[in-house]
């Protein structure tokens, strides 16, 4: 599905990344592992332009209108598969047909309550959702998460996380916490600095995940029993 | 030599962001004492105080009975209402489009044609029918709506309609148009508020709203029946709370379609050869004679005596009084803004007095107050001087007095005449500043329309161009005056880039 191969990418003028080659399959769920500002944000963009319509996007600013409802803000993800006509008549006046349709994604995502309220009467969790939502509701075959669940707490936060996983086939998640990428994602691809750029550090199944490994991302031992009773 | 060696060098100066500011005040006084002597502010009435009295009695017996008085009222409302509708969409769909080569250019030509002289020229195609009245409104607005719809979107952030898929359109509607919705809806009323003062001075060159009425009984001293007919027009005003911004307005929108329609009557007598016969009358009359006879000498012979005898004192008393104005409207937004202004006046009800006295004087449209003041003072350079400097002083005191509102002062400073000049002044003079030169555009714009009561601004000529039928003369003018407001609104706009950014580098040094 995605194959890099030793690719430099910039983020503007700065060269982030460099020579990285990885290749993704379809039904893999792939976790980018690293500190901030390591240079995830800019691979999953890259990726994302790699096939545009084939993937669900949800990005770590929450690309929401603040004055809309929730059901509005969930709708605009599926924009670009009515005509004008009927979108236009959908921001005035919901059908029935169309309400229940958002209705059942924001059920997933524990949002059926909060349908027509607007989204600045959220909370920072709940507006995450709706980005969630948002994406979820394109019903494509790739899902590529920008830190899509780092408002939700340690309960919220993997159910959510699972739900994304079994709707999508492929999903590429890039994330800061650990133990969320080692608990629910089977493979683990840690970014790092090394050498005053970003580089792929490694590239395992979350099993065989080392130790030595995750050490090499953040400048310090992570508390032991990371590695072994995860299966 | 840079800042830091200046400042090295000579430590007695003072190196202030304030330094800008002040130097183009002082540019700002230069030019409006280069105009005062050209300024012939000689009153020829002997005895104003009689034509107050009776004014002051007819405001006291106010005599609301008049014929029509609501037919004329609602026309105005009707006018006014459907022209902004029809702009604000049409500036709406043109601000997508903004960055077209060539579009910004037109829409500067159509906003700098004041709606009046919209009107005359259309008074030729369509004669006193509606459709005049809302046309003339619609045709700059919808340009200045697209100017500043433009502006609005250009400012909203665009992070949400990146991320959506779709066409432009559809992005739009759910993006960027909730997004920027506030801003575009307060302009929109604000320009509806202009269009009810415009759509009243239409009526000076005989459309049916409240200026014909009002021109009328001005011109034979029914006192009585003006002062009705003003405060009508000022409780229309004062009554926009309760239904611009309103659901309320979509409803009244269209009834006013159904009961004033914008059509032609049936004495406008339209044909479509009128369009032709238009386009064949502004040409200049040398250049429609035929072929031997045509030449550049003939057309020179034709433009000359116009330029010297019309043009050029059109052009000058123009600029003069526009120039004067502006600066009276200037010193009376300084003087006036303290009444409402919590840091000067600090019991919350005793600003309403001064409140309610800027709102009457912006309410009252420019040319009506030219004419009262023509009756008055007599027929001298002295009213409209008068009139745009007292409306536009009060509006800027308005705008003014409610930014100096937005900002805290500590509670320990000096009352009185202190905390004006050294706290509230200097925070509020480059705002100040801003809305002078926004405002200085549309004052050279309304100094050109005093013609119409004899003043010999521009449109003086222009007027008399129309009533005899010399419509190439006429639109000859009208180019001119077009021509003079562009540059006018080009200065302006530079003046202000440059402050604002004289003031941005400041903070960063």
């Amino acid at each position: 599905m995605f194959k890099l191969s030793k690719l430099d990418l910039t983020y503007g003028d700065k060269n982030v990344l460099s020579d990285i080659s990885l290749s993704i399959q379809p039904g893999e769920v792939v976790a980018l592992v690293g500190e901030s500002g390591c240079g995830k944000s800019t691979l999953m963009a890259h990726l994302r332009s790699l096939k545009p319509k084939q993937v669900a996007w949800c990005p770590q600013q929450n690309g929401l209108v603040p004055a809309l409802s929730v059901f509005h803000n969930i709708y605009a993800g599926t924009l670009d598969t009515h005509n004008t006509l009927y979108n236009l008549r959908t921001l005035v006046w919901p059908s029935v047909a169309e309400l229940n349709k958002v209705a059942k994604i924001a059920d997933k995502l524990a949002l059926s309550k909060q349908l027509k309220i607007s989204v600045d009467q959220l909370s920072g969790g709940q507006q995450q959702r709706v980005n969630i939502a948002r994406a979820m509701i394109q019903s494509r075959p790739v899902f590529l998460g920008d830190e899509p669940v780092s408002a939700l707490d340690e309960y919220q936060g993997p159910s959510i996380m699972r739900t994304i996983i079994a709707e999508h086939e492929t999903c590429v998640f890039a994330l800061h916490d650990l133990d969320l990428a080692l608990s629910c994602c089977r493979r683990i691809i840690g970014i790092g600095n090394h050498n005053g750029i970003g580089r792929i550090l490694f590239d395992t199944n979350a099993e065989d995940i080392r130790d030595q490994q995750l050490a090499q991302i953040y400048h310090h031992h992570p508390a032991p029993g990371h590695t072994k009773e995860h299966a | 030599m840079s800042l830091k060696t200046a400042k090295a060098a000579n430590p007695s100066r003072f190196h202030t962001s304030a330094r800008a500011m002040w130097q183009s005040s002082l540019w700002l006084l230069l030019a409006t004492l280069i105009c005062m002597p050209f300024f012939d502010h000689e009153l020829t009435h002997t005895d104003p105080a009689h034509e107050l009295k009776a004014m002051a009695w007819g405001l006291l017996h106010a005599n609301f009975f008049i014929e029509g008085i609501i037919e004329a009222l609602l026309n105005t409302l009707a006018f006014a209402l459907q022209a902004v509708f029809a702009s604000s969409l049409i500036g709406l769909a043109l601000a997508q489009i903004y960055h077209w080569p060539g579009l910004r250019q037109l829409m500067a030509f159509l906003r700098s044609i004041h709606e009046l002289f919209w009107a005359l020229i259309l008074l030729q195609l369509f004669g006193l029918s509606p459709l005049t009245g809302v046309l003339a409104l619609a045709i700059p607005y919808s340009a200045t709506f697209a100017r500043v719809f433009a502006e609005i979107l250009q400012e909203t952030p665009k992070q949400v309609y990146r991320q959506l898929p779709g066409t432009h359109i559809n992005r739009f509607i759910y993006s960027t148009l909730p997004l920027a919705w506030p801003r575009l809806a307060t302009y929109t009323r604000y320009r509806l508020e202009c269009a009810l003062r415009a759509s009243v001075v239409l009526g000076f060159i005989g459309l049916p709203t409240l200026g014909f009425q009002l021109e009328g009984y001005l011109k034979l001293g029914r006192y009585s029946e003006v002062a009705a007919l003003i405060l009508v027009f000022i409780a229309l005003v004062l009554s926009m709370r309760w239904w611009s911004l309103r659901p309320i307005l979509v409803p009244l929108f269209l009834a006013s379609l159904v009961l004033f329609p914008p059509t032609l009557t049936e004495d406008s007598h339209w044909q479509p050869q009128r369009l032709t016969q238009f386009f064949h009358d502004i040409v200049p009359a040398p250049l429609k004679l035929d072929g031997a006879q045509q030449n550049w000498t003939a057309l020179y012979h034709w433009f000359e005596p116009l330029w010297h005898t019309q043009i050029l004192p059109g052009i000058g008393h123009t600029l003069v009084l526009g120039q004067i104005a502006l600066a009276l409207a200037a010193f009376l937004a300084l003087l006036w803004f303290p009444l409402i202004s919590k840091h000067c006046v600090n019991t919350p009800w005793l600003r309403y007095p001064g409140d309610l006295f800027l709102v009457i004087l912006r309410c009252l449209p420019e040319l009506l107050l030219a004419f009262i003041g023509l009756i008055i003072l007599g027929p001298s350079l002295l009213p409209g001087v008068l009139a745009i400097g007292l409306h536009n002083g009060a509006l800027l005191a308005h705008l003014l007095g409610r930014h100096s509102n937005e900002f805290t002062l500590r509670n320990d400073i000096n009352q009185g005449a202190g905390a004006y000049f050294f706290e509230v002044l200097p925070r509020i003079y480059g705002q100040f500043l801003a809305f002078t030169l926004y405002r200085g555009e549309t004052i050279l714009r309304e100094t050109a329309i005093l013609g119409i009561l004899g003043i010999p601004t521009l449109g003086f000529f222009i007027d008399s161009a129309f009533e005899e039928f010399r419509l190439d003369r006429a639109v000859m003018l009208i180019l001119v005056s077009a021509a003079i407001n562009i540059i006018a609104e080009s200065l302006a706009t530079r003046l202000r880039h440059y402050l604002h950014r004289a003031q941005a580098h400041s903070t960063n040094v």
